[in-house]
């Protein structure tokens, strides 16, 4: 058998890593989150590795593929450290200029700098960037530092060290009294004292225990556990050690959603390289402590990212939810005691151990501690991930860092907590984030997720999408969760389509109650909250839904129709060109007029009417029918 | 084929834990879960084939019947949603002749929907066979498809 890795001869692989480390030395980061995955960022790192080579630059410049920078909206993104040059959207054609004026000449080119849309200013660094300026970012602070294919680089950043202050200097009451102490809340959504759920666990008495990591992000919209998991998987399996350590778990599981790949991949890596080192396995540096994690991949189930429904598909079962009590710490996972937290807890932990609970608590507010990501997403400028303290007030979020609603549309509303949330409206943009106060609003914290909404967005169709969404994943093991919200999906497509009728809403709520009180897991439990919280803020839409057949964002398919403007349209034969249904009659350099009764209403011809035309326009309500009137006139006259 | 599935079973032990290891394996070896497969597998993991056939029809990640040679994946997260991913899911039936999880009648391709890829800077977005495109538009969907169609000669 293998020998374990000592405590000294750990700490030597660290010195000796370090040794290798010159922080003056020039390291071009690439982003390498699923984001800019998507934009090509691997091309751009293999390139500017290429051409690094080719130029010889190898001993004098280091290129590294990080984890998620956060700053989705502008990738691919390049940092060039140790001065932090933040270079976006950047293509294949740029690498040459970048290594020639930025790395050789130190001169920064222009053309690639983030603008600020306010100042107009052009900002050369990281840090001044206004996306990150009011961020805290300490969980998510080394992403962009870290190769998360590397331990090396997470080694070399001090990390490991919670660990070994865990296991020689700590017992696990006191690990547990220091987690207590720092008012750290689960960041999955429901916000449970961590400390006090781990306490629970290690007083139950049992030879076998589990440690679970909850990567099943599952909320649509919400995408911070996978970014941490991809950026830096080792922040993750060390907190992960230290909750085993301190409920004295054996065996731990990640269970990642299959829609991750690349969290699975680099999940996985870092947890052959972290046994390599003798972080995992048999005696843990030398101790008497053994515990091993394993990756489980889910199978696409939004139920499954429930607790007792996630142990069910770990034992290789459909993932229906169990009653509570007995709660996982008493019998979880193959009836054995469990403590599961989410991705982003479990990253929090080996920061309270190094800084202390005191530092942690020092952030945030009375009740809601420390920092939290969020995925700041939808009709927002700055599309990303941002990690900022409790407390922290909306405005501030979708102003400040995400740098207002898009085109210069008026915000509406912004939904938190996926389908178990609700939409807070505009007048509660002051409020701070924090669980107490988004719960008050009749919405969640949930795992983090922000979608923003502008006056294009119609309520009435989001809680109808949450709706169907729940409908779909609901296991169907409750009956009020799987017939009610089906009635209730029913019900909102009707409204959708002009059918509603009087008494709908009455109908809406009442059902809501039913699902809510006859609702065995969290999925059934909170399923009617986007329809409540949309009744509570919005209810003059569904009227307008209801009484005038109307949708006032002009989104319901069936309640608009697409119609040219006579007197705006120039006749460019565009939208005749693209129109699927060959709706669209007209000369060029003539008015083109839309047959309603052909038109599928896809929406193409509002698409690639010219900015600077905008003649196709959406119309509801009274004006639609003068619309269909119109044509059906025209039609008659043919 | 036979003795690939087989090959799968050898890492697992004979309980249920390994059941949804196993299925993804048959499905990304198959390209869907054959009728033989379930039988082998119950063997293997002395479970009931009623079991396997609940756990797999429960989760989307398999499918009973083959797909299509491209997937077109639509994400219709929330972020997706409110940019447009549902007109855009619209166009693709209408240009697919398909309805969502459906394959095209020459096999070429299978539509479907995901909740969420947390790409949501590029939404709407619409992955084929692993590619991403983003912040797609209605008039670019018919590009799109064409681009994965076998060359021919154009009609004119």
């Amino acid at each position: 058998m293998k020998k374990s890795i000592s405590l000294e001869v750990f700490e030597e692989i660290r010195s000796e890593i370090l040794k290798t480390r010159d922080t003056q030395k020039t390291c071009v980061t690439v982003c390498g989150g699923t984001g800019c995955h998507a934009y090509g960022c691997l091309i751009v790192s293999q390139a500017f590795k290429d051409e690094i080579e080719k130029e010889g630059l190898q001993k004098s410049v280091d290129v590294k593929t990080t984890g998620c920078h956060g700053f989705c909206e502008r990738g691919p993104i390049v940092v060039l450290q140790p001065e932090g040059i933040f270079y976006q959207r950047v293509q294949l054609d740029d690498i040459k200029e970048i290594i020639s004026e930025t790395i050789k000449d130190k001169k920064i080119i222009d053309r690639l700098l983030y603008v600020d849309p306010k100042t107009k200013e052009k900002i050369i660094y990281e840090k001044e960037v206004p996306f990150y300026k009011k961020q805290e970012r300490i969980v998510f602070g080394n992403n962009g530092f870290i190769d998360p294919t590397d331990i090396k680089d997470y080694i070399a950043l001090g990390g490991y060290k919670a660990i070994s202050e865990v296991l020689f200097d700590m017992t696990s009451e006191t690990v547990i009294e220091e987690i207590k102490a720092s008012g750290l809340r689960g960041r999955g959504g429901a916000g449970f004292l961590a400390g006090k759920k781990w306490e629970i666990c290690r007083e139950v008495p049992s030879d076998v225990k589990y440690i679970i990591c909850n990567a099943d992000e599952g909320d649509p919209g919400a995408y911070m556990d996978r970014s941490l998991l991809e950026g830096n998987p080792h922040s993750v399996i060390e907190g992960m050690i230290i909750g085993a350590y301190a409920i004295n778990a054996s065996e731990g599981y990640v269970y990642v959603r299959r829609e991750y790949p690349l969290a699975v991949k680099n999940v996985t890596i870092a947890l052959g390289q972290a046994r390599k080192y003798g972080l995992l396995g048999e005696s843990i540096l030398g101790s008497e402590f053994h515990f091993d994690i394993h990756v489980v991949q889910g199978a696409g189930a939004f139920v499954s990212g429930e607790e007792t429904s996630l142990m069910a598909s770990i034992e290789g079962r459909r993932a229906f939810p169990k009653q509570r009590p007995p709660f996982p710490a008493q019998e979880g996972l193959w009836g054995k005691p469990t403590n599961i937290n989410n991705v982003e807890t479990w990253a929090n932990v080996p920061y309270i151990i190094n800084k202390g609970a005191e530092w942690f608590a020092s952030i945030g507010t009375k009740k809601s501690k420390g920092t939290k990501i969020f995925s700041l997403v939808g009709k927002i400028n700055n599309t990303g991930l941002v990690e900022v303290p409790m407390g922290i007030k909306l405005r501030e979020v979708i102003y400040d860092i995400g740098g207002g609603i898009k085109n210069n549309k008026k915000f509406k509303a912004v939904q938190t907590g996926g389908p178990s949330g609700g939409c807070i409206p505009a007048q509660l943009l002051d409020s701070p984030i924090d669980f107490e106060t988004l719960t008050k609003a009749g919405s969640i914290m949930g795992s983090g997720g922000m979608i923003v909404m502008d006056e294009d967005t119609c309520m009435v169709d989001v809680a109808r999408y949450f709706l169907e969404f729940t409908q779909e994943e609901s296991c169907g093991k409750c009956v009020p969760c799987r017939v009610g919200t089906r009635q209730m999906v029913d019900i909102l497509t009707r409204i959708t389509q002009g059918k509603g009728e009087e008494g709908d809403i009455e109908r809406l709520e009442d059902l809501a109650e039913t699902i809510i009180s006859g609702s065995l897991c969290g999925l059934g439990q909170t399923a009617p909250n986007p329809v409540l919280t949309n009744l509570r803020y919005f209810k003059d839409e569904y009227e307008a839904h209801i009484k005038e057949k109307k949708c006032p964002a002009s989104v319901c398919k069936d309640l608009i129709a697409y119609y040219i403007e006579p007197e705006k349209c120039v006749g460019c034969l565009l939208c005749l060109k693209n129109c699927p249904a060959t709706a669209i009659s007209g000369e060029r350099k003539k008015v083109h007029v839309i047959d309603q009764e052909l038109c599928v209403k896809c929406g193409a011809c509002f698409d690639v009417c010219p900015p600077k035309v905008m003649a196709v326009s959406k119309v509801t309500g009274r004006k639609k029918r003068r619309v269909l009137k119109r044509s059906l006139e025209q039609r008659d006259r043919k | 084929m036979d003795t690939g599935i087989e090959k799968i079973f050898e890492e697992f032990s004979h309980d249920q834990k390994g059941l949804i290891h196993i299925l993804h394996r048959v499905q990304a070896e198959c390209g869907y879960i054959p009728p033989q497969a379930i039988s082998k597998i119950s063997k293997h993991l002395r479970i009931s084939e009623g079991e396997i056939y609940g756990v797999l029809t429960f989760y989307k990640a398999f499918t009973l019947k083959p797909r299509g040679k491209h997937t077109v994946t639509v994400c219709t997260g929330t972020a997706c949603h409110v940019r447009g991913a549902p007109m855009i899911v619209d166009e693709l039936k209408r240009k697919l002749s398909v309805e969502v999880e459906g394959t095209t009648e020459d096999n070429l391709f299978t539509l479907e929907t995901v909740n969420c890829l947390g790409a949501c800077a590029l939404g709407p977005i619409v992955v084929v066979d692993g590619e991403y495109h983003g912040q797609m538009k209605i008039s670019e969907v018919d590009k799109l498809i064409e681009k994965y169609k076998p060359e021919k000669k154009s009609e004119g």
